[in-house]
């Protein structure tokens, strides 16, 4: 019998290690140690409900599991074989318990390819990695097969790489293999810059050993004997996982010099980023690889032809890697089945923002978006209206009800006027403001744009100043078509890719919610109730009892009115704190 | 450069030519050189720069735009409990602006600031991808999620 205790981020914040050490002098105290063993996984995904102890081989599934549950779990699950209800999942809909995970609508619907291991074993043990195949498709690829037939099977199997563009995986790996050099390089992009997005960290939490075995892979097949993980230094566990993985393959001999017996030898080193969203751009994070500032170049040359220190670099995500190992063992027929046909595979989406299961989940391409928000999401939060799911972070764009029932892959999101991006996916309800959505990415682009080209240091700031202009009220209606203007300038003439796709938040919310556009321009007003300046606070004459209870609390005197008779709010004076609208048990102050 | 000014100790130089050779005095290494010294310092103050300068032979101009451009590298010492709120999207759609308010209100301070007793200072950050627990803030390594305003008294109160 196994205890899966959750390691992610998210549960280790909520104390999963203290769960996991009474759990142990539970067992210890109990004398069932030799019988049960206690494991730090990686993330299960479902970060809603955290922290989360899973029982197997039976699944059961406990969710926001408190260290003090540990003597429960051990004296009435593993001793009298009874389950917990009080830790099991209830479905929001039936209000009953559910007994395992297999029978959760969390997992019914995904497909786990990439997050295979996460949730399963123990990252930093890597036995328990090879037990579950891994090196396997290493052994393979050294002892059968030659670095053209591993391209071929790679190319076949339509695989596209997953940091945001969809550049085909074996293409890739072709071009640095042609181009002739003495030293190559393969460079894993682990710099998960999307604000809302968290596949990579989770991957690398949860299964580093597949990183580096795919990453060694591909060292072979492009003739490179250097790997580099570029990691975000807002990832300690990350990195120290990514440590104890690089330490123990050494050990076992499946890193450095002749791996596996083989003349081949491969090495794999990190080097930390300093929190710089534009180095998830290639060009960029190889000059920060290289110690400097990390400004994008003009591309060609590519990285594949002269990339770290001027040598042929072949640049991956976190999750193309991590599929490599499954494509190669189980083959290109297989993993062609899976998917649309042009975007093949699974992909993983971090859901988050207004949705009732945030977490990482894993899907064949051509899910819809329907299908993920409220089937697997579970929907949205506190019964409200869903509005908007934004995909693709700052590059990508607001997708609303229209779209839903689109399936997703890499090219339906971007005729829809979005894009898949890394994966992250935040939903939100009819309370968000979508200007003041466009404002938040504009404000996220211009703090993080490098300043090297023009149109991206000035425009997005001019982009910035405009929205928050009309969020101000301080906007008429040609301010749209400035807004509009601009916007495609920035795309047509910008650098690199953060500056191509940063108006893109501004264009989809100006072709989706235009409405909400021109009520803040022309009537003055935020129809969600967000922009501060458009909003007035107002006491419905019917519902007031004259409690007093709104004016003694505000801070300004704004509020006027005698005992047992109607108050009125003074609109020049009011500073908008919202506190009156707390104390009123009454219901009689709104937003308008 | 930086206004403050400061004396190095001859054990501080020390600690930094050691950072150095532990990366091979590798220009390249520059930025794991800068974590490892600012780890160390708390901050990069320009005196610490030019010391990596001499050992790496890396201009100290270089350097100075090295740190600037980095937003995890600062050159004003940070409080003994450093306040990030995370402002990822995922965060700031469940309120993290307000909670940032808060803290402001709270310890009147701004972002980038640090407290005159050199307790707390305030910054925000882009995703750390606790997202499940939105919105979260971070106090020197402990994480705290799902804040609302109305906990952040009762937080600042654990270290007072």
């Amino acid at each position: 019998m196994h205890l899966l205790v959750c390691g992610g981020t998210g549960c280790h914040a909520s104390e999963s290690d203290a769960i996991l050490w009474n759990l142990r002098d539970e067992l210890e105290a109990k004398g069932l140690s030799d019988k049960v063993q206690v494991i730090l996984t990686g993330c299960f995904g479902f970060c809603e409900k955290g922290p989360i102890v899973k029982v197997m081989p039976d699944n059961t599934f406990y969710v926001q599991v408190k260290p003090d549950d540990a003597q429960a779990i051990v004296e009435e699950h593993i001793i009298k074989g009874r389950k917990i209800t009080r830790l099991l999942y209830h479905d929001p809909k039936t209000k009953e318990p559910v007994g395992d995970s297999k029978h959760m609508g969390f997992f019914k619907k995904q497909l786990r390819i990439v997050l295979r291991n996460c949730g399963f074993i123990n990252p930093e043990n890597i036995d328990e990695y090879i037990a579950r195949d891994g090196y396997e498709a290493l052994g393979q690829v050294l002892s059968e097969m030659t670095p053209e037939q591993v391209i071929e099977i790679i190319k076949d199997s339509g695989h596209r790489g997953r940091g945001g563009a969809g550049f085909p995986t074996g293409f890739k790996w072709e071009i640095a293999r042609r181009n002739k050099s003495d030293e190559k390089y393969v460079v894993c992009n682990a710099d998960e810059g999307d604000p809302g997005a968290f596949m990579d960290r989770s991957v690398l939490e949860g299964d580093p050993h597949s990183v580096l075995e795919a990453m060694t892979i591909c060292g072979y097949s492009i003739g490179a004997s250097k790997g580099l993980i570029y990691v975000r230094a807002e990832y300690p566990l990350a990195i120290h996982r990514l440590q104890v993985a690089i330490r123990q393959a050494h050990e076992y001999g499946l890193l450095g010099k002749n791996i596996l017996g083989t003349d081949f030898s491969f090495d794999i080193s990190l080097r930390l980023g300093a929190g710089a969203f534009v180095c998830g751009e290639e060009t960029a994070l190889i000059h920060s690889m290289e110690g400097h500032r990390g400004e994008p170049t003009i591309k060609p040359p590519f990285p594949a032809e002269s990339g770290y220190r001027g040598k042929p670099t072949n640049v991956n995500n976190v999750e193309t890697f991590a599929s490599i190992p499954v494509i190669i063992l189980k083959g290109a027929e297989w993993y062609k089945r899976i998917g649309t046909e042009k975007s093949k595979g699974t992909k993983v989406f971090a859901l988050a923002g207004k949705i009732n299961n945030v977490g990482l989940i894993e899907v064949p391409m051509g899910t819809t978006l329907r299908e993920v928000i409220f089937e697997i999401g579970g929907g949205i939060r506190n019964g409200k209206k869903f509005k908007a799911v934004q995909t693709g972070g700052p590059s990508g764009g607001c997708l609303t009800e229209k779209h839903l029932d689109v399936p997703i892959d890499f090219d339906n999101l971007v005729a829809a006027g979005s894009m898949m991006g890394s994966g992250g996916m935040i939903v939100m309800d009819e309370d968000d403001c979508m200007v003041s959505v466009a404002k938040y990415f504009l404000d996220f682009t211009v703090e993080e744009s490098c300043g090297k080209c023009s149109p991206c240091r000035i425009g997005n700031k001019r982009l910035y100043e405009l929205l928050n202009h009309i969020c101000e009220g301080k906007g008429n209606v040609s301010d749209l078509d400035r807004l509009r203007n601009m916007s495609l300038v920035i795309k047509d003439t910008s650098l690199c890719g953060l500056g191509q796709t940063s108006p893109n938040p501004v264009l989809s919310t100006l072709d989706n919610f235009m409405d909400e556009y021109i009520a803040h321009v022309r009537d003055k007003k935020c129809p969600a109730g967000k922009c501060k300046d458009l909003m007035e606070y107002y006491i419905i004459p019917e519902n007031c009892v004259g409690c007093t209870a709104c004016a003694r609390v505000c801070p300004v005197n704004a509020i006027s009115g005698e005992r047992k008779e109607i108050h009125y709010i003074n609109p020049e004076v009011c500073i908008k704190c919202g506190a009156c609208m707390e104390k009123c048990k009454f219901d009689a102050i709104i937003i308008r | 450069m930086s206004s403050i000014k400061i004396e190095l100790r001859q054990e501080d130089v020390n600690k930094i030519k050691e950072i150095c050779t532990s990366f091979n005095n590798d220009p390249q290494e520059l930025i794991n050189i800068l974590h490892s010294c600012q780890e160390h310092f708390g901050y990069l103050p320009a005196e610490v720069q030019e010391v990596i300068s001499s050992e790496t032979d890396v201009p100290v101009a270089q350097i100075y735009g090295v740190v600037t451009f980095y937003s995890f590298f600062t050159m004003t010492p940070k409080g003994k409990h450093p306040i990030s709120i995370c402002m990822g999207t995922a965060c700031y759609v469940r309120g993290a602006e307000k909670v940032l308010e808060e803290f402001k209100k709270e310890l009147n301070l701004q972002v980038g600031q640090t407290t005159k007793d050199g307790k707390f200072s305030l910054s925000n950050l882009r995703c750390v991808g606790a997202c499940g627990l939105a919105p979260v803030v971070l106090i020197g390594d402990k994480t705290y999620g799902r804040v609302a305003p109305d906990d952040v008294k009762k937080i600042i109160k654990e270290y007072e």
